[in-house]
């Protein structure tokens, strides 16, 4: 580049620098005393969609809303525990079919209105309505009716026992629906109110000063939504965002590592990276090909390579933060030589040639090579068909239109799909169907998780699916900030301990 | 003038309303379904049917196209799929930040090309002559988001001088704040676009240097420069007048990767967005109000090229004056 125009253009940088402000430069206000007035700038890869998650709003507002701005009968803690929110207490008849719920009194919600059991009955109504869109809806499926018989009283009554009732409520948003548009506004009863929504930019969260409970530890939170990590990495270094809520780029990390200005921490994630066989269609109807499969790719070598040291194998679906976690690694282990013994006792000695339908976003594509060559040693060929999510949805999710795919699955306590045979990879065993329908009818915890575990156990048995890593759950933040979720379980972000200063 | 201007107004509508036709079926033969984007694993199969009811995709593909240039008829846009915002008003919240972005690259790239155009020809012997010249030609050959990242890196990861993305929350409330955001995506456009700019200055130049005209304008006497002015400039801007109008419209286009790199809630970013969601109404929204823009700046590029020649005045309109 000539000198002239390196001139013009530090000239020209230097003269709209000089009349900015300067940006936002991290810190501020001496160390040792949080700042409650701060803002906290939040970069994050999620933006919503819309604000409505029974419309399709999608993990951004799960993220921005759930717990700050909305708040459920209860709540699922960032260390997975659930707790009573709205709901002061509860009780559950002898049949396991009737739950009443009393409510918190003293709530408002953002608009004023005082919260009352009639709003609860239509925020559950909202979740397993014939619209809704919600991802939760298919989990409420035994809700038969919901009463309010008074105004601090709910009553839900089901049509068989649901021992998972309390914990899918936690994702149940309490909503006044009336006469606001929720797609696009909010009325919830959080410690947070919607500030302003600027489409494919920021959202910010304001406190709200009518909160029922501790009011939050900082002066607000924007969330700044970004495309790629790169530039969210970016946005961390100079100082344009505090937090990064969940560092999806492992090349990355190593500028934050060792670095005394920012704080890593690594939490649990629920995130599982699935090779998921269609069960239905030859080859892999046969259990003995898919454990071949599965013991033929070294897990371990990939999270490595992708990962570089973070995360874990987990061998089987269940993560650790689930009650029914067992660590299953050793069911389908490691072994080449086994994975060729057991191809050749299902009659494929000499292997076989399937397409393997690959998501065209990261990890997915590097993960496919992978295996592609870890299975070239067995003698399978794999032919790498790579697609969008969108044509990912329908041609294996709807139409179950694949031998083989890979795919990240991130919700906790989703085992429970290897019970359905019409989900898309098709598994179907009739034991396994029944233990987790029988879970969930179970009448203690204990024998919820003893049931689940069984049918964890079997499904790797059968190596229903190959289950690679879990991901690991990276924050990235200013080494001034404190008080953040580290876990985020199923993309929640409770933002209102966090301090600055 | 008043028929031509007719004529051109007519051949505007007529080719907005192919290309929006042309938009709505290429969109439609994509493959996938928009309803998809509104759903997650462990949407059932009654979900993703009332998805598309709610957003109307289960219509006929001709009651569709009706009733989106029913809408455009009115200027209505139609509401998108996914955000359930209308979206007429947040393609204009967005061009808040496009439009800016794309003029202020314009008019620098135009400062830049110009007085570097006219030395590159001028001095075409000398070294630095050819030294522009060949930078000019590197130029072309390097990639938008490519420099975007190395003035990343440079100014905002380095010197710490300017935001690495993003724009203010308030927008143009604070202009200072504003344009420090726009610099660097600003100077990556204007680079880029200067690279062929500046052939075309040269071009345009060097022609006009070796012109008849010129010589005896200055056989009869003028000095270089006189000549230059009075015969020169004017025959040179004509067909860089031309080029300008499709480089303008290059530009607005070419924002759509630059804002990506910046994260920039531009048109483009609306656009790469609606693209993934499959938000049909976003898509050709953005994609209208593109080709409308792209015409009409063709339509005024056109106009000023023949205030500038007059002997494309006299072939207008059929007959004789």
């Amino acid at each position: 580049m000539t000198s002239k125009f390196v001139g013009v253009i530090a000239a020209l940088a230097l003269a709209l620098a000089a009349c900015g402000s300067g940006g936002g430069e991290p810190g501020g206000g001496p160390a040792g005393t949080p700042d409650a007035g701060a803002t906290i700038e939040i970069g994050s890869l999620y933006e919503p969609q819309n604000l409505d998650n029974t419309a399709g709003g999608g993990q951004g507002v799960t993220e921005a809303f759930n717990g700050n701005v909305y708040e459920g009968l209860f709540k699922l803690t960032d260390d997975g525990k659930v707790e009573n929110l709205l709901a002061e207490s509860y009780e559950v008849s002898d049949d396991g079919l009737t739950y009443t719920f009393k409510l918190r009194q003293g709530v408002t919600f953002h608009s004023g209105k005082a919260l009352t059991a009639a709003d609860a009955k239509t925020s559950i109504e909202r979740v397993i309505s014939d619209d809704s869109q919600s991802a939760r809806k298919s989990s409420l499926t035994a809700i038969e009716s919901v009463e309010a018989p008074d105004d601090a009283t709910v009553v839900v009554k089901l049509s068989s026992r649901s021992i998972s009732l309390v914990y899918n409520l936690s994702y149940v948003w309490v909503v006044n629906a009336e006469g606001k548009d929720l797609t696009t506004g909010e009325d919830g009863t959080g410690p947070y109110r919607l500030g302003s929504w600027k489409r494919g930019s920021t959202l910010s969260l304001e406190p709200f000063p009518g909160y029922w409970g501790t009011a939050p530890a900082n002066g607000g939170v924007v969330f700044h939504y970004f495309t790629d990590a790169t530039a969210l990495n970016n946005a961390l270094i100079t100082g344009a965002v505090d937090i990064v809520t969940s560092q999806q780029s492992p090349d990355a990390l190593a500028q934050f590592t060792g670095n005394p200005d920012y704080k890593i921490s690594e939490g649990h994630s629920t995130t599982k990276l699935l090779l998921a066989f269609n069960d239905r269609k030859a080859p892999f109807d046969e259990p003995l090909v898919r454990k071949a499969v599965s013991s033929a790719v070294d897990d371990a070598k990939l999270l490595e390579s992708v990962w570089a040291g973070h995360g874990s194998v987990i061998g089987s679906m269940v993560p650790p933060t689930d009650p029914w976690y067992e660590d299953l690694t050793s069911v389908n282990p490691y072994d080449v030589e086994l994975a060729k013994k057991q191809l050749a006792q299902a009659g494929y000695a000499d292997g076989f040639r399937f397409t393997l339908d690959t998501p065209n976003y990261d990890p997915h594509p590097t993960a496919a090579t992978f295996i592609k060559s870890e299975l070239a040693k067995v003698g399978i060929t794999v032919d790498i068909n790579v697609i969008t999510a969108d044509e990912w949805y329908t041609k294996v999710y709807k139409n179950h239109d694949f031998a083989a795919t890979l795919q990240e699955h991130v919700n906790d306590r989703d085992v429970v799909w290897y019970g359905d045979p019409d989900f898309y990879w098709g598994y179907d065993n009739k034991q396994v169907t029944d233990w987790i329908e029988q879970a969930e009818q179970a009448r203690t915890a204990e024998e919820q998780t003893e049931l689940l575990k069984k049918a964890n156990r079997r499904i790797a048995e059968d190596a229903a699916s190959d289950w690679i890593y879990l991901y690991p759950q990276i924050v990235v933040a200013a080494s001034d900030l404190s008080g953040y979720p580290v876990n985020g379980l199923n993309s929640q972000f409770y933002a209102y301990g966090i301090k600055k200063g | 003038m008043g028929r031509y201007l007719l004529r051109r107004t007519a051949f505007l509508l007529g080719s907005l309303l192919a290309a929006a036709a042309l938009l709505f079926v290429l969109l439609r033969l994509l493959p996938g379904d928009p309803a998809n984007a509104l759903l997650s694993v462990g949407a059932t199969p009654e979900q993703i049917a009332a998805a598309r009811r709610q957003i109307g995709s289960d219509l006929p593909l001709l009651q569709q196209f009706g009733s989106w240039l029913a809408g455009l008829a009115r200027l209505d846009l139609g509401t998108s799929f996914v955000s359930r915002l209308p979206v007429g008003p947040e393609i204009a919240a967005r061009l808040v930040v496009t439009v800016p972005l794309t003029l202020l690259a314009f008019v620098l790239a135009v400062v830049i090309a110009l007085p570097v155009g006219f030395v590159a020809a001028w001095r075409s012997d000398r070294w630095y002559g050819l030294l522009l010249n060949g930078v000019s030609q590197l130029g072309i050959a390097v990639p938008a988001f490519w420099i975007g990242m190395l003035l990343v890196t440079v100014f905002a990861l380095r010197l710490r001088l300017l935001p690495a993305g993003g724009f203010p929350r308030d927008d143009w409330a604070e202009p200072g704040r504003a344009l420090t955001s726009l610099a660097l995506p600003v100077v990556t456009i204007a680079l880029v676009m200067s690279a062929s700019l500046i052939r075309y200055v040269r071009s345009a130049t060097l022609d006009v240097l070796g012109s008849d005209y010129l010589r005896t304008a200055r056989a009869l006497g003028s000095s270089f420069a006189g000549a230059m002015w009075r015969h020169g400039l004017r025959n040179a801007a004509v067909p860089v007048v031309s080029i300008l109008g499709i480089e303008l419209a290059t530009t607005f286009l070419g924002a759509v990767v630059v804002e990506s790199v910046f994260t920039l809630p531009g048109l483009g970013t609306m656009l790469v967005e609606g693209i993934a969601e499959h938000d049909y109404p976003v898509i050709q929204g953005v994609l209208v109000v593109s080709t409308f823009a792209v015409l009409v700046i063709g339509f005024a590029a056109d106009l000023v090229q023949r205030l500038i020649d007059p002997r494309l005045r006299a072939h207008v309109g059929g007959g004789r004056p």
